[in-house]
């Protein structure tokens, strides 16, 4: 039987019927989601913390648009609208993006290596509690100073902090804090969930399952994980020095008493730049894992995959000044980081390709999961085009800070990012909770989406081009930027209706979705092996890997993967 | 379903992996060697931009024994885990505590160094780039001495009351991984603050 040759359950014997539970205690429920050290359950934590913050940081953007849609809007003041930028990059970023992926990680990546648990769970809670703590203390600024309706004393200095605005000279008051503090705690528990990932692949895979054997999202998680370790702990070390000089009165980016205000620049793309692999990495996972399975292929070189993830991984390192070719480094600087920003598109096209060459022949299922991906692989691919743009110092002299850049960053984190987000939440949402999310909903969603998303950021493009700056309040009518801002704002609009589309279905199809099953895709990794959603202890006997397709091997035993590999 | 694999079935090789402590601390290790690059950095970028005084020059002395004291606690801890493999418990409980001995006699010297530097020489974090980079750097040391020392007093209390025996020698071999990190840590800072920086 298969069961002696794998040691997985064999595939045929599932029970469809959901099961009834004695219903527990509002508060019985809430002590158990507290105290657990479940990856599961933690990593459905992180996911459900960020799907909030990304309604709020979304409200956040409207808010903007409302602003720029036309010329001398009095919608906010100039105070709350740069309030809402600084907010809303910085939840973004720290709140949506990486404790999402974190979440996806946290649950994913123990069921598809064949591991109970994380490495180190208890670590794992303590990572998500003071993470968590971290975004709720971002938004406790709001109370106080003006007022709500002011936006309290929230912060206001922009994601990215420059010094010497960030001096207690020109923030006084505590928002400055509020952000420091915010970041450098979710900077802590990132750092312990990438540890307790990497150490999970590391050390927890079940027998069988070599590094050449892992599915690729493990592999990039591991690449991902190892990059948290090396970028955000120069963020946490910024962002100590910073409150030192907050606090304590050192003059670290003081520019009065000597110190400099590119340190914190560098100090911080140091940071800032590998930020965006962080991001992307584990989006290109979830493609890793979706395009296959949709395409009805094995993936496309494997090997080189994990190369050019590594290697991405590497050059990530070494390009974060290409955000500052107009501070004044020098030519000989510009020009290295020129070349190592350009080189970073190459493992990245061997991706693309890959993925192509995947699909191409396969017979393709345009099911929800896979309509984000094929938006993902055509938006990933218009943004990687602008971003060699803007590699070339002459023109990103020209376009540092106006709308081309904003346009291209929301292309790379919106774009691609955020779709294999929704990717991933219509392929494992049946995984996680035993019901499918709705597909007419997932097509109006997508379609929506799609809409939204190019009438915002392509459009966004041409006042950038036209010399609109970002950041600003408002604008002077008559230069030419007026229909494009009304564009871009309707656009946003069309993308937020999308967005609770997604969300009602969430909800709906928890009560109301069909019944999955184990494996609703006929996919071929293990955590489809087990029930859905998974018991405490995620499989029954510790599963046996011969193959990277251990699923495929069970249901074709035929013809098994290992006599390719 | 009842085929045979045709290749050799690969779980007939030992499945071994390796071990989750060392691992993890290796990257604790990694995360914390970023964080001090920063700092470090940050002191060689301000090196000699301060706009008054006092500079290096004239108030750091080079804190020969107590980094002596330090560097050598490394080697007494190994002999410590060496002592617990071979369950010599008296000896590792010795050793281990010659260990906490040394670590608290730098910690000492670096309090006494700073004392002096603040009430004699007036130096503090405010004073200058010199004041912010030193304080910051060596107490950022400091504090990864303190955590250190911690730890290793809880296993000397383990040791003394008979909790430790020789299987925890592997738990000793992960806390002795950290103390050695931040030793090496200690090699750069003096070379970076007290050589290079005078």
């Amino acid at each position: 039987m298969a069961d002696s040759v794998s040691g997985l359950s064999s595939v045929e014997a599932i029970d469809l019927t959901p099961v009834e539970k004695p219903r527990q205690l509002f508060l019985e429920v809430l002590y158990d989601w507290v105290t657990t050290v479940d990856h599961k359950k933690i990593g459905l934590m992180y996911i459900a913390y960020s799907l909030t913050f990304l309604v709020i940081g979304g409200i956040e953007a409207i808010v903007m648009r409302i602003q720029l849609a036309v010329p001398h809007n009095t919608f906010v003041s100039p105070e709350v609208f740069n309030r809402m930028f600084t907010l809303h990059g910085t939840t973004m970023v720290f709140f949506v993006g990486m404790p999402i992926l974190f979440g996806f990680g946290n649950y994913l990546v123990p069921l598809m290596i064949g591991a109970r648990d994380m490495a180190f769970p208890r670590l794992n809670a303590f990572s998500f509690w003071i993470s968590a703590f971290g975004g709720f203390l971002l938004y406790y600024s709001f109370i106080g100073g003006s007022g709500l309706y002011g936006a309290g004393s929230a912060p206001d200095v922009g994601w990215f902090a420059y010094a010497p605005l960030t001096a207690k000279v020109f923030s006084p008051g505590h928002s400055t804090d509020y952000w420091t503090l915010s970041i450098l705690l979710s900077g802590i528990g990132s750092i312990g969930t990438a540890l307790n990932i990497v150490v999970t692949i590391i050390c927890m895979r079940c027998p069988g399952m070599k590094l050449n054997r892992m599915p690729l999202l493990s592999w990039l998680y591991l690449v991902t994980g190892s990059m948290v370790f090396i970028a955000v702990s120069p963020l946490t070390a910024a962002q100590i020095m910073l409150m030192l000089d907050r606090y304590v009165g050192s003059h670290f980016f003081d520019t009065q008493a000597g110190g400099s205000a590119i340190l914190w620049m560098h100090f911080f793309w140091i940071f800032g730049h590998p930020e965006v692999y962080i991001l992307v990495l584990p989006a290109f996972a979830f493609a890793n894992e979706i395009i296959p399975v949709f395409s009805r292929k094995a993936i496309f070189g494997y090997p080189a995959m994990v190369a050019a993830s590594v290697g991405i991984g590497f050059i990530s390192l070494s390009v974060w000044a290409h955000h500052m070719f107009a501070v004044g480094m020098g030519a000989g600087a510009n020009v290295f980081f020129v070349f190592s920003t350009m080189i970073i598109s190459v493992p990245t096209g061997i991706k693309i390709f890959n993925w192509l060459a995947t699909i191409w022949g396969g017979k393709i299922r345009f099911a929800s999961p896979m309509l984000f991906s094929v938006g993902f692989l055509f938006q990933f691919l218009i943004a990687g085009l602008t971003g060699i743009m803007l590699s070339v110092a002459p023109f990103d002299w020209q376009l540092t800070g106006s709308y081309f850049v904003v346009a291209h960053f929301h292309y790379v984190l919106v774009g691609a990012i955020l779709f294999m987000i929704f990717a991933a939440f219509y392929y494992w949402y049946p995984k996680a909770t035993g019901r499918m999310m709705s597909e007419r909903l997932g097509k109006w969603h997508f379609w929506l989406m799609v809409i939204g998303f190019h009438m915002t950021f392509d459009f966004m493009h041409i006042p950038g081009l036209l010399g609109m700056p970002r950041r600003i309040y408002t604008y002077e009518p008559g230069r030419g930027w007026e229909i494009w801002n009304l564009i871009v704002s309707v656009g946003a609009v069309i993308q937020a209706i999308a967005t609770l589309i997604f969300v009602y279905n969430l909800v709906h199809s928890y009560y109301k979705g069909e019944v999955a099953g184990n494996d609703p895709w006929d996919a071929w990794t293990l955590e489809w092996s087990t029930a859905s959603p998974p018991p405490s202890y995620n499989f029954a006997t510790t599963p046996i890997v011969h193959s990277r397709r251990p699923l495929w091997d069970i249901k074709h035993p035929e013809d098994p993967d290992w006599n390719y590999e | 379903m009842s085929t045979i694999p045709i290749t050799p079935d690969p779980s007939d090789e030992p499945w071994i992996l390796p071990d989750r402590g060392t691992i993890g601390m290796a990257c604790l290790i990694i995360a914390e060697s970023a964080i001090f690059v920063i700092f470090v950095v940050a002191y060689i970028f301000y090196m000699g931009q301060s706009l008054s005084g006092p500079t290096p020059r004239q108030v750091l002395e080079l804190p020969i024994f107590t980094t002596i004291c330090l560097l050598s606690s490394s080697f007494t801890l190994h002999w410590a885990v060496v002592a617990l493999r071979k369950s010599k418990l008296g000896a590792f409980n010795a050793w281990l505590a010659t260990t906490v001995v040394l670590g608290a006699i730098f910690l000492i010297g670096t309090g006494m160094e700073w004392y002096h530097l603040i009430y004699v020489d007036g130096l503090t974090i405010q004073t200058n780039l010199f004041g912010t980079t030193f304080y910051s750097l060596v107490g950022l040391h400091a504090t990864h001495v303190i955590v250190g020392l911690l730890m290793l007093i809880a296993a000397l209390i383990f040791g003394l009351t008979g909790h430790v025996t020789e299987k925890h020698a592997h738990r000793m071999d992960v806390l002795s991984l950290y103390w050695h990190f931040v030793d090496a840590v200690w090699v750069i800072v003096f070379t970076v603050v007290y050589v290079l920086g005078r």
